[in-house]
């Protein structure tokens, strides 16, 4: 589903590389949490598989398109079929929950009746049935979170980015979503997860490929967060 | 149904910038209007020349017994002379086909009578002092000097007159204004651009969560960009359809109501020059709010 070959970046105006030569596949359906220190490399990955940057070398491979052959015209196109969640979450503050999960939906153009039915459904799945009509300043933290995930999967992509979903949330709270996450996961959907959170990672025993550096220094299937030494 | 949502969000934009939407439908206003009278100035221009230049002639005056001219030797013309003046003229390439004609004392005399009439220099003056002369009208009227060189000197030929001489420096004069308005307007036009790519880069910011999530959920580029050109063509068009009335009105008051009262003999520009005019304001008008918010966004879009 994503792979990246030979991958280095580097910023403009910066002589060291963010990435360096980075090989990693990732199937399909594959649960893959991303760990590793501040500016190790995390966000830069997350950033050219949604392909807000281009590759300085290699190629990365995202549902079978090479992104660096792809015409800029064709992106929006491409990252309807990938979620994303942020850390702070990104709601609308002036739009209720249903709007807000709507709204990824109107701005591709996808007809009322559609919308109308997709809606209530996304949001029953991620626990919110009987909030929609709340504006986010409402909501807990968690709550938050549930609506940015239900907005990330209501066209049902085929990927799911996390960018350290739980990062502003307690643990009970972060139990939730990540209970949420895996249960997208379950529907086919590959997830991809950066995050600094240790009990989480060891918790889930999915596969873990850490940065460092800009260089993948472990990649392990049902790995923990750190070397035990 | 995805129109409602575009709708809905430039009902939002235009609200959110009143004062600035405001600002750039004035200075759309003043600039298109004061380039459509440029454009207005233009076509009267060009009007009152060809008015003028239509009715050129040359006027080539012969000698009587007082006058000083070169070719003069203090008598009166003779036929052979008048002959031989004639046939230069008419042999001259710059003529136009049968476009001399001779005016003799008497024509002149009352010709002279008729323009001076109520003046007491009528009754002091004589027939004879008239000069017979040969009004040549030409085939192009840019095209004098040849013909005047031609005739001018021959024995016989007092002196060679040309209107143009006289209407050129007026028209010079009228073209610096033509210029100035072209200018004055250029430079409003392009004070109008930007503060209309300002005016998109406040709104762009405004919205910057919203295009963010629209980037990330992947809306297309042009649908991110049509809020922006909807709210920029409507400022524009309102600022236009402005200009346009203002236009008319001063076309209506000035030239139709005055102006063509008082001087009925020229041409004014009318109800067709002020519709071509307003047609053509109304296409920069579109294209002075489209391109800069095309620029502008294309800016934040870049991916």
């Amino acid at each position: 589903m994503i792979r990246f070959e030979n991958v280095s970046k580097t910023y403009e105006g910066q002589t060291k590389a963010a990435l360096l030569n980075v090989n990693i596949e990732i199937e399909k359906g594959e649960f893959v949490f991303l760990v590793g220190t501040s500016g190790s490399g995390k966000s830069t990955f997350l950033r050219l598989v949604l392909r807000e940057h281009r590759t300085s070398k290699g190629h990365i491979m995202v549902a079978g398109k090479d992104l660096n052959r792809l015409a800029s015209w064709r992106i929006p196109q491409m990252r309807r079929q990938i979620g994303t969640v942020f850390q702070d979450f990104r709601l609308l503050p002036n739009k209720t929950v249903a709007e807000n999960v709507a709204f990824a939906l109107q701005v591709i153009g996808k007809p009322r009746s559609h919308i109308r039915k997709t809606v209530p459904e996304v949001l029953e799945l991620v626990g919110l049935e009987g909030k929609q009509d709340r504006l986010p300043d409402e909501l807990s933290g968690g709550e938050q979170q549930r609506v940015a995930i239900a907005r990330a999967f209501v066209n049902r992509p085929m990927i799911l980015i996390a960018d350290e979903p739980t990062g502003n949330l307690d643990p009970a709270t972060s139990e939730g979503i990540m209970k949420l996450l895996d249960r997208i996961n379950r529907t086919g959907t590959t997830v991809v997860m950066a995050t600094h959170d240790v009990s989480i990672v060891n918790q889930m025993r999915k596969r873990v490929i850490e940065l460092e550096n800009g260089h993948v220094v472990r990649d392990e299937s049902r790995g923990v967060y750190g070397y035990q030494h | 149904m995805r129109l409602n949502y575009i709708l809905s969000d430039l009902g939002i934009g235009l609200k959110r910038n009143l004062s600035m939407t405001i600002a750039v439908v004035v200075t759309i206003w003043v600039s298109l209007a004061l380039f459509g009278s440029a454009l207005l100035a233009n076509e009267q221009v060009d009007l009152m020349k060809g008015n003028w230049y239509d009715k050129i002639q040359i006027s080539v005056f012969m000698c009587t017994k007082d006058s000083g001219g070169r070719g003069c030797s203090g008598t009166e013309v003779t036929q052979e002379q008048k002959n031989r003046i004639r046939q230069v003229i008419e042999s001259n390439p710059d003529t136009a086909p049968d476009g001399v004609f001779g005016e003799s004392k008497k024509e002149a005399f009352a010709q002279f009578k008729k323009l001076y009439k109520d003046s007491p220099i009528v009754s002091t003056v004589t027939e004879d002092q008239m000069q017979e002369s040969y009004r040549v009208k030409l085939r192009d009227p840019q095209r004098y000097q040849n013909l005047v060189s031609a005739v001018a000197g021959l024995p016989g030929v007092d002196t060679v007159q040309d209107l143009r001489q006289y209407l050129d420096p007026l028209f010079e004069a009228l073209k610096g204004l033509k210029i100035g308005a072209y200018i004055a307007s250029g430079l409003l036009l392009l004070a109008a651009l930007m503060q209309i790519s300002n005016t998109i880069r406040l709104a762009a910011y405004a919205r910057r969560r919203e295009i963010g999530i629209m980037r990330l959920v992947g809306a297309s580029n042009f649908y991110i960009q049509l809020p922006f050109l909807l709210e920029a063509i409507l400022a524009a068009l309102i600022g236009a359809i402005l200009a346009c009335g203002t236009l008319w009105l001063g076309v209506y008051f000035v030239v139709m109501r005055r102006a063509q009262e008082t001087f009925k003999v020229w041409q004014w520009v009318g109800a067709s020059e002020t519709f071509r005019a307003t047609l053509i304001m109304v296409v920069v008008g579109i294209i002075l709010a489209v391109v800069p918010t095309f620029l502008t966004t294309r800016k934040y879009l870049k991916v």
